[in-house]
């Protein structure tokens, strides 16, 4: 069974159309890439199902169970299936790389605060980090702030793991170090969604790529059959877009 | 002289003192109150938006209340306040009057809670909504992203024009005289009728002295918090 299921979902802000409609599927373990223009709704679908934004209409289901509905505190257990790893970081700035991590483990005890914090320092060390756990974030280079952004969403164990591009706030020569850990974590089996504007990273680490463009997918399907031999003359077009800057 | 006058000046300067912490234990917690009503988006008929009564849907009473409460206090006298806190509940309403030193503390206290909230919504609101999406999405409560994540930010933020407030607080003390507190102002100026000008001139130095206390008290606070960015 599929362990994400997203059904018709619907948002608009305002007179804007931002989803119009948008249904698939994951299985557990797989690796999503939504891939499309800024303003195609990729960011806003990511934000949907991390109950940033309240769909219009439609249906997330985890497991096969429903999500959307709900009071604050089932909505605050519920959003707990999905970690968001944001484009800017987020990183608290008055906490350490450890403490970021074994913060909201610690409020929501889910464990006794010595295993959270062991599981805070492999997580380190599964990142990479484990020289900067008493590190402030404004002490690290922004690979490191993400990576440590990437530990913070893993300790809470999500099911499914977000991406809102990952790399695009980060110097070039620092993506690699972020897109590493990411394709490390599929090979651990985490079951990721990851909204990217680097094809190549795509291509290589997705099993399912998602087109999306004015709120609708255009195209969807295995990384050969998207980028290879795409059916959509919209997706022909961005992708011929994004190889051709020059 | 010397002493008798320093005496007097000394005791002035207690009462000084006393305006002074008492006004600030009690505007600090209640500036955040106003900051807080301030900020509230509470529309208690924002299901008529889109009807007839559209307009009614986007009303917020509680910030409306708030923001005018504010501006009256910040907009008149402080000195006009205390007399008003003082006299108005005897003239307007026959109530027995408040004594002068609890009255002094009412309005010093309401007049700085207004100024601080509004330096305390400069803080949150610049808080980058990114803070509080990253405590949303760890399951945070809003009561613990707020106390948790956006807290400490905040007063990083708003040590400084605080110092400028709590620094003018020292200065407005003096306005209690108006309804009779006896401090620093009024201790120096009362030698002046024995024909002695120098007491007055010398409470500046008792001014220029405490700030300068506070000063070093301020800067120390805001080393405390240089461990951090943000």
């Amino acid at each position: 069974m599929a362990v994400l299921e997203v059904k018709n979902l619907k948002k608009r802000f305002g007179e804007l159309d931002v989803l119009k409609g948008v249904s698939f599927s994951l299985e557990k373990g797989q690796v999503l890439a939504l891939i499309g223009s800024s303003g195609g709704g990729k960011s806003t679908l990511l934000r949907c199902l991390n109950f940033l934004e309240t769909p219009d209409e439609g249906q997330i289901l985890v497991n096969g169970k429903p999500l959307l509905s709900g009071s604050e505190e089932e909505i605050r257990k519920n959003r707990l299936h999905f970690g968001l790893v944001f484009q800017n970081f987020n990183l608290f700035p008055q906490y350490t790389v450890l403490e970021n991590i074994t913060l909201a483990p610690g409020l929501l005890k889910l464990d006794t605060p010595e295993a959270i914090r062991a599981n805070a320092l492999a997580l380190l060390e599964k990142v990479g980090l484990s020289q900067k756990a008493n590190a402030y974030p404004y002490q690290l280079s922004g690979g490191q702030q993400q990576r440590t952004a990437i530990a913070r969403a893993l300790a809470l164990n999500p099911e499914i793991l977000c991406f809102d591009e990952p790399t695009s706030a980060l110097d070039p020569e620092l993506t690699g170090e972020v897109l590493r850990v990411i394709r490390d974590l599929k090979t651990g089996g985490n079951t990721m969604i990851v909204v990217t504007h680097e094809m190549e990273f795509a291509k290589s680490v997705a099993d399912v790529i998602i087109y999306m463009a004015e709120g609708v997918i255009e195209e969807a399907g295995t990384p050969e059959e998207v980028f290879d031999n795409p059916k959509s003359e919209k997706t022909r077009a961005f992708l011929r877009g994004t190889q051709e800057r020059f | 002289m010397f002493i008798p006058v320093m005496q007097q000046l000394l005791a002035g300067f207690g009462e000084t003192l006393k305006v002074f912490l008492l006004t600030l234990v009690f505007s600090i917690p209640l500036g955040l109150v106003v900051c807080f009503g301030s900020m509230s988006k509470w529309r208690p008929f924002r299901r008529l938006i889109g009807g007839r009564l559209g307009f009614l849907g986007k009303w917020m009473p509680i910030r409306m209340v708030t923001r005018t409460f504010v501006w009256i206090i910040r907009g008149s006298p402080l000195m006009l306040q205390l007399i008003l806190v003082f006299y108005g509940p005897g003239l307007l309403f026959d109530l027995p009057a408040m004594s002068r030193f609890n009255a002094t503390i009412l309005a010093f206290s309401i007049n700085y809670a207004c100024y601080f909230s509004e330096i305390y919504r400069g803080g949150i609101e610049s808080i980058p909504q990114g803070q509080y999406e990253a405590g949303q999405v760890l399951g945070m409560t809003r009561h613990q992203i707020f106390f948790k994540v956006v807290l400490l930010q905040v007063i990083k933020r708003i040590t400084a024009p605080m110092g400028n407030e709590v620094i003018t607080l020292v200065k407005d003390t003096s306005l209690a005289r108006v309804i009779g507190i006896y401090e620093l102002i009024w201790a120096g100026e009362s030698f002046i009728k024995k024909g002695l000008l120098w007491p007055l001139f010398a409470t500046g130095v008792f001014y220029l002295v405490f700030s300068g206390a506070l000063t070093v008290l301020l800067n120390s606070f805001e080393k405390k918090l240089d461990y951090f960015r943000g």
